[in-house]
């Protein structure tokens, strides 16, 4: 059985939420079983903001996650509120361009990818969630990327579609790392 | 039924409003639930409905009180405290036989509370949270699809009985995102609303609305009336999901978003050889005694997990009258029942 | 033999259960002869508040809705926006409109609710046997003022046409008072232009009433209507206060 559980943390702003969004949907797209929960207490307000993303092939129980599969990190008080509550043998993603803390745990696996100077090569630094994602993709095959791209015609905007050739970009960049 | 939507659970419960016929809404800002008015805010001029922010939940409730009284269908939503100050409307409509529908999207308390789930408005919503002898129907949903089906439903409740009727949720079910599948075409029942104050036309004699009747044995006949009505309700409207019972070492018992940690708990409790069944009540009122009762003589014993002091937990030790011994498991203040301190709280009361 | 003078359709063939010298029964007939008169019992929604005229909804032949105390412009405002053809008015006393309901028909005015309130006013709380009331003039004696209201310890009346004269949504307003013949036609005037301004639907209308409550004054009929006259209308002075040229 597939399933995982995806926590996304950063600062408010970073596309922590949205790129949870375009995960679960793209989960929902391939028919399997998904919830997203975001923060919705007080630290929204210009501290840390995260979400919880289920993707399964059986329904989903409960959509807080206690033992996280993947985390994707894009601050340092993340990663340490939260690198805890990944299990043994589970992801630890991080924008490396931002958190120079190191991971505490042996028993995971760890990747740390330059996302944010990634993306701010490519011209926007707002993509740099999705090259994040693309290493999650890569690594779990969680989704397909053509599901991705499905996803983001349904959560964005249409007048922020024009985005989403970049956002692919962006996202089989993650994928190639 | 149509395609999967990702969507928020607040605003699902807007969606399933306009889809149920609800054409009016009527509430104020309180978080986590104020999503629900800023999709009816966008929704309701769309569909020639109307949207009132109110200048307070007092307000609100009977601006609902009034719409319903003119016989059409009404929503108001808030949390906890903002339910708090509708509990006069409540008990006014409830007396009055008004159809109309209320959501709580609960909130830890008591006071102001923090905006994080919890389910501590149980007594309120199921005992009587405003003066009176009176009963809501009260739905406690645990995912966005069940939220969507439950608030259509809740409408054709509130019409076929002339009753209020309280959707109970909390932060996790009004914020989270799940697909939805949404019917091509709700069933909405049709009644007359031969009763409703909307204009005598010069055809009729003049309907009355009123909660009130000064003599004490016309009040008296109203109570009766009101209690007959909701043992009918009592009788017919029960809902209930029972999951893993048969042959359960222990049955826990959770509503709305608990009873999903609880689901996981089932599994987990399994590798480990515990037999976990779990009873989650839709209706809150009318509670599922008999459920209860029917599987009283199958565990070794009972658990309720709530988020709150131990609310249900006094319902359910009187459904099981005695039969079992009934242990309880809470969090408060917007903490989450963890799935490894249910599962810790099975072993200890089993002993395994 | 021509009819002169009978019942107003729009009101009920029983009697009242108001004490002698009260003029609720006055301000009833009123309006309801204005139903008449506009032709819209058919359409009339009266929304009933809490205090002596709780029940005046088995009086009126149109269809009521009793409200709780002081919330009759937030239910009137659920009648109106349910069915907007209706024609709604609220019909309240001084303690349910401007005590308990202050934030309610503030706000109805401020939304320029098309709905007409009939305020009225009587400086006293009459169901509850006399107590003060906001509109309680200074040195009134009352149950909860038995040595006099104090401005030190109560502070002051309010006025209610001029405080709601000030929002834009509120379109016609006007004190008038039933104390003679004289005024008692200028009030029935008032009342039928406030009802004319909602079906012309420009907006909020209200009227307040002065009126008196011998009873709770601890006064005989006609020495409550001098009580009116000397110590209410200098306080309360009659006239329009917003929309008089307002065209219906």
């Amino acid at each position: 059985m597939i399933k995982q559980d995806i926590v996304i943390a950063g600062f408010g702003g970073q596309g922590i939420l949205s790129a949870g969004k375009v995960l679960a949907n793209a989960g929902m797209l391939e028919d399997k079983y998904v919830s997203w929960l975001p923060s919705y207490g007080p630290e929204m307000r210009g501290g840390t903001a995260n979400c919880h993303v289920v993707i399964s092939e059986e329904p989903v129980a409960s959509p807080i996650i206690n033992d996280a599969t993947t985390l994707i990190v894009m601050n340092g008080p993340s990663l340490e509120k939260f690198e805890d509550m990944v299990v043994e043998g589970g992801l630890i993603i991080i924008d490396s361009s931002l958190v120079e803390t190191e991971v505490k745990r042996k028993d995971v696996e760890v990747f740390r990818i330059p996302a944010s100077k990634m993306a701010d090569d490519m011209g926007n630094v707002t993509y740099a969630n999705i090259i994040l994602l693309g290493k999650l993709i890569a690594k779990t095959g969680i989704i397909s990327k053509d599901s991705f791209e499905e996803s983001l015609k349904k959560v964005l905007p249409a007048k922020k579609h024009y985005m989403i050739p970049e956002e692919v970009e962006a996202l089989k960049m993650g994928m190639s790392l | 039924m149509g395609e999967k939507i990702l969507m928020k659970g607040n605003e699902v419960i807007g969606e399933a409003a306009l889809r149920a016929g609800c054409k009016h809404y009527f509430g104020y800002p309180i978080t986590p639930q104020t999503e629900i008015a800023h999709y009816m805010a966008k929704r309701m001029p769309m569909v020639g409905g109307t949207f009132v922010q109110a200048e307070s939940e007092v307000a609100a409730i009977n601006m609902v009180y009034g719409a319903a009284s003119a016989g059409v269908r009404a929503l108001t939503s808030s949390s906890s405290p903002g339910i708090s100050l509708k509990q006069e409307g409540i008990s006014y409509a409830s007396c009055a036989e008004l159809p109309a529908v209320i959501v709580n999207i609960v909130r830890c308390g008591p006071g102001l509370g923090g905006i994080l789930p919890a389910q501590c408005d149980y007594f309120q919503a199921v005992k009587g949270g405003g003066h009176g002898d009176y009963k809501m129907v009260v739905l406690a949903p645990c995912s966005v699809q069940e939220l969507y089906e439950l608030t259509v439903e809740a409408f054709n409740i509130a019409d076929k009985y002339r009753i209020l009727v309280m959707i109970m949720g909390d932060g996790i079910l009004g914020q989270m995102m799940e697909p939805v599948e949404f019917k091509d075409k709700e069933e909405i029942i049709s009644v007359q609303k031969n009763w409703a104050a909307s204009g005598t036309k010069m055809n009729r004699e003049n309907n009355v609305i009123t909660s009130i009747y000064i003599d004490p044995e016309k009040m008296e006949k109203h109570n009766l009336k009101l209690q007959e009505k909701y043992s009918r309700i009592a009788s017919s409207e029960v809902k209930v999901e029972t999951y893993n019972c048969e042959n359960a070492d222990i049955i826990v018992s959770a509503f709305g978003s608990v009873a999903r940690i609880v689901k996981n708990v089932i599994s987990m409790a399994e590798k480990e050889g515990i037999k976990v069944g779990l009873i989650r009540p839709i209706t809150l009122w009318p509670f599922p005694e008999s459920e209860f009762l029917k599987y009283a003589d199958v565990p070794k014993a009972f658990l309720t997990v709530e988020m709150n002091a131990g609310q249900m937990f006094e319902d359910v030790k009187m459904a099981v009258n005695g039969r079992k011994k009934v242990y309880f498991h809470g969090r408060m203040g917007g903490m989450i029942p963890t799935q490894q301190d249910i599962l810790d709280k099975i072993k200890e009361i089993l002993k395994v | 033999m021509p009819t002169v003078f009978k019942r107003p359709h729009a009101l009920k063939e029983v009697s009242m259960h108001y004490c002698p010298g009260c003029t609720h029964g006055i301000i009833h007939r009123l309006i309801a002869e204005v139903i008449d008169e506009l032709d819209i019992e058919g359409k009339t929604i009266g929304i009933s508040s809490v205090g002596c005229t709780y029940n005046n909804y088995e009086y009126f032949n149109c269809d009521m809705v009793q409200a709780a105390h002081g919330r009759a412009p937030a239910v009137g405002t659920g009648v109106k926006r349910a069915n907007p053809d209706n024609v709604v008015f609220t019909y309240q006393g001084d303690g349910d409109l401007a005590a308990i309901g202050t934030a309610e028909i503030v706000h109805a005015a401020a939304r320029g609710e098309k709905i007409t309130t009939v305020f009225v006013n009587n400086a006293i709380y009459g169901m509850t046997s006399g107590q003060m009331a906001p509109t309680t003039l200074i040195n009134q004696v009352t149950t909860t003022t038995p040595y006099g209201r104090s401005v030190e310890k109560h502070g002051f009346p309010i006025r209610v046409c001029e405080l709601l004269s000030s929002l834009e949504g509120a379109v016609y307003i006007e004190r008038v008072s039933v104390n003679d013949i004289k005024n008692i036609k200028n009030a029935k005037q008032a009342i039928k232009k406030a009802f004319q301004v909602q079906l012309a639907n420009k907006g909020f209308s209200l009227v307040e009433v002065l009126s008196t409550c011998p009873t709770n004054w601890g006064l005989n009929p006609n020495e409550a209507i001098k009580w009116l006259e000397n110590n209410m209308i200098p306080h309360y002075p009659l006239g329009n206060f917003k929309g008089k040229d307002l065209e219906v």
